[in-house]
């Protein structure tokens, strides 16, 4: 157990989570409190002892899995026979149904066609049967999966083979098909939905019980070790911007508010605990008073220093494009930490996009406006840098301040255009800061057509900003 | 010491008594604070029950609940103690012509003119008690450091007293909305617990449990429009508390079942932005 529990420990910490050595003596303690054959118990103990930012209890699951899926009687893994109680359950289940269709038939599931199971299946998520789903989820890994000992392909690749041929999204069509005869008639609108999203729900654990079945086959096949090392993902903060997938971004998104709400008050709190400014004559004359007319409590005043104005200006090109989305979201969620932020989006034309963010409180909105409507193709929809940066000179450069502050985003891949570094430097000269952001990795920069350093050799600092972690640390140090 | 509860399954059967439906990782967590004599650190989105949990388990074990509130600013002589000096004056005075200075040196710092704060009162008490300290992200970061020594060794420092440790180890919670980041001395010495939005099942009875007179039916829906209505992007997902309060107004109108209308008529009981409430009422009779 001991030398199990060290090797979690291991990989969690491997994983990106903080485990100090006190947390490990104490997740040691907790668990000899508690019933080790209660999963869900053991599971939380290590939990409450271990993780302690809800950020990382995903990361913290998946290992669990991986360590401690195998163990228990009810996770054994079986082949279909040999397994009492789900295949009596699956039987009278298959009696019930086979009643009201009147079409006999009987055996376990591995004598079922395709058709049969199909419709079990149907009905596991009608019912929402968790014991039948998980069965059908193991049964379905064996029969579609087609797993192979000793094969070097992730759990994905199993995981789409099974649901391809599951065709579960044929199935959420069914079930509402399903559920409207049931009610004799339409649903309305509302019922609908609440209904699409009851089997959305349903189906969505389904999907986890076939992950998690193939988890545990792959754990099975290589050991624990392995297999961690394969599923080993990123926390939200060091995933990077420029290589999320699709679900990294949903949860990078999700994490974005919880660190926006973080921000704005750690923000405030360091605008208002700045130095003691000058005497405050009126105040403490007002206090003597309490004091008999002694000035004994002497009062100041607090500088109130200006809110920086913020202009953005930044390629959403491609390649950078989720970087410019996320950046962009992320300055006006705390925008009110600044007395005035403009936005401007190019490609090889540039264009204001501010207007889209006053219009609407809704920061996702505008994000889907600007990818649609702004006008930022001048020629070829190449980024081009040098021309992006000329126009904004000859349009906008006026309406610099010693009081901007100039956020450029991109990984300036220039295409080989022109640079014209030189509006950099002017804009460097009526601005308060230029800053330069860069989702790139820093040993990519100045490699091929990256011409960041002949840009960042014009600004106050040009900054690595591949995650949330980089990207959070760089806006405290704006406002 | 003795231990407060048997089994994870007492506590949950417990904390239901006095009307809280805790899941199998809030009771797990609660048993295991007790085994291991460790504060639990509360953490999750406003309006989830983190304080009700607190109440309960001192109403479940029939403890007293202190709490300390906290606040940019709390220090230590409204955190653990303070000298009640207007009392130490008044013995001074009252001695002025006596010779017995060393007398009064010395008693003027014992435990009758010592104040007790929230913390120091947690500890000394001679009932069992549950302390609450109450959004601990809102203190400053030096702040914290107050707590770290009663947190971890239930005691606490005096310098002219000597050190005061606790009778009685008392159930400690912290609760925190995640503003900012808790020190690391402090997550260490406590276990975690992230408490969410419930499950469509527990939301459910919850919302049972806590409106008399509504339905079950009611209760049902009720609980599917708001999980349909979290999984819209807003700005402020409905809470559970918010839950309730919906809940109470469709009773109040004397409904048994909801409509997108009459849901739609009273959406501002449940959502607090006006932008939130425009966007989940086109959600709620689009689709």
């Amino acid at each position: 157990m001991l030398d199990l529990l060290s090797g979690f420990i291991i990989e969690l910490r491997n994983a990106g989570l903080p485990v100090s050595l006190t947390e490990n003596l104490d997740a040691m303690h907790a668990i000899s409190h508690i019933p080790l054959e209660d999963r869900e118990a053991f599971k939380y103990a290590l939990g409450a002892t271990l993780v302690k930012n809800n950020a990382h209890w995903r990361s913290f699951e998946t290992v669990f899995e991986v360590y401690f899926s195998l163990r228990g009687p009810e996770y054994s893994i079986s082949d279909g026979d040999g397994e009492g109680s789900i295949d009596d359950l699956l039987q009278q289940m298959q009696d019930a149904q086979m009643k009201g269709e009147g079409n006999g038939g009987a055996g376990g599931m591995d004598s079922l066609t395709p058709e049969e199971l199909m419709n079990i299946l149907m009905n596991a998520l009608m019912n929402g049967d968790q014991a039948l789903m998980r069965a059908l989820a193991r049964q379905a890994v064996q029969r579609f999966a087609g797993m192979e000992p000793g094969r070097p392909v992730g759990g994905t690749y199993y995981l789409y083979r099974t649901l391809r041929n599951l065709d579960l999204d044929g199935m959420l069509d069914k079930l509402m098909e399903a559920s409207r005869k049931e009610v004799g008639g339409e649903l309305t609108k509302l019922e609908e939905r609440l209904e699409k999203d009851e089997y959305n729900d349903r189906i969505e654990k389904f999907k986890q019980e076939v992950e998690s079945e193939i988890r545990r086959r792959l754990v099975a096949d290589r050991g624990a070790e392995a297999m961690a090392k394969t599923l080993r993902k990123p926390l939200p903060e060091d995933v990077e911007f420029m290589h999320a997938s699709r679900d990294e971004m949903q949860n990078l998104k999700k994490s974005l508010q919880p660190l926006t709400r973080k921000l704005a008050a750690r923000l405030a709190r360091k605008r208002r605990h700045g130095r003691k400014g000058p005497l405050d004559f009126r105040n403490t004359v007002r206090h003597s008073l309490a004091y008999g007319g002694v000035p004994a409590e002497p009062k100041f005043k607090y500088p109130r220093p200006a809110k920086p104005e913020l202009i953005v200006i930044a390629d959403i090109s491609g390649s950078v494009a989720a970087f410019a989305r996320f950046t962009l979201m992320l300055v006006y969620a705390i925008s009110n930490q600044f007395s005035k932020v403009r936005a401007f989006v190019f490609i090889d034309g540039i264009d204001e996009v501010t207007e889209y963010f006053k219009k609407t409180e809704d920061i996702s909105e505008a994000i889907h406006r600007i990818n649609t409507e702004a006008d930022v193709i001048w020629v070829d929809g190449h980024s081009d840098y040098g021309h992006a940066f000329e126009v904004f000179w000859d349009k906008y450069g006026k309406e610099i301040n010693p009081k901007s502050t100039v956020l450029l985003l991109g990984d300036a891949r220039n295409n080989y255009h022109a640079s014209q570094a030189w509006v950099i430097k002017e804009i460097r000269q009526k601005a308060r800061h230029v800053y330069w952001l860069n989702p790139e990795p820093r040993s990519y920069w100045n490699t091929g057509d990256s011409i960041v350093g002949e840009y960042g050799t014009h600004t106050d600092g040009v900054y690595e900003c591949r995650n949330l972690r980089q990207l959070e640390a760089f806006v405290e140090k704006l406002a | 010491m003795d231990n407060r509860f048997e089994s994870v399954q007492t506590v949950r059967d417990g904390l239901k008594d006095v009307n809280y439906l805790a899941d199998d990782g809030i009771a797990g967590v609660v048993f295991l604070a007790d085994r291991l004599g460790k504060p639990i650190l509360v953490e999750g989105p406003a309006g989830t029950g983190k304080t009700q949990l607190a109440k309960s388990v001192a109403e479940m074990i029939g403890a007293k609940l202190i709490r300390l509130q906290c606040y940019e600013g709390l220090d230590e002589s409204k955190a653990l103690y303070e000298w009640n000096y207007k009392k130490q004056l008044l013995r001074i005075q009252a001695d002025r012509n006596s010779d017995a200075w060393n007398d009064i040196h010395d008693d003027i710092f014992g435990s009758e003119f010592l104040l007790t704060r929230p913390l120091l009162e947690a500890i000394t008490s001679k009932e069992p008690v549950v302390l609450l300290i109450d959004e601990v992200d809102r203190v400053e970061v030096e702040t914290e450091a107050l707590l770290l020594e009663i947190l971890s060794e239930y005691q606490v420092s005096i310098p002219e007293l000597g050190t005061i440790t606790a009778t009685q180890i008392p159930l400690v919670f912290l609760t925190s909305n995640n503003t900012r980041e808790l020190s690391e001395a402090l997550k260490r010495r406590c276990l975690f617990l992230h408490v969410d939005y419930p499950q469509l099942e527990r939301e459910k009875e919850i919302v049972i449990t806590k409106v008399p007179g509504v339905t079950e039916m009611l209760a049902d829906q009720i609980a599917r429009i708001v999980r349909s209505i979290r999984q819209i992007d807003l700005k402020k997902s409905p809470s559970v508390s918010e839950t309730i309060d919906w809940a109470r107004t469709l009773v109040l109108l004397g409904l048994d079942s909801v409509n997108a209308e009459q849901a739609k008529e009273t959406l501002h009981v449940l959502l607090k932005y006006q932008s939130d409430i425009a966007k989940a009422a086109k959600e709620l009779s689009d689709d």
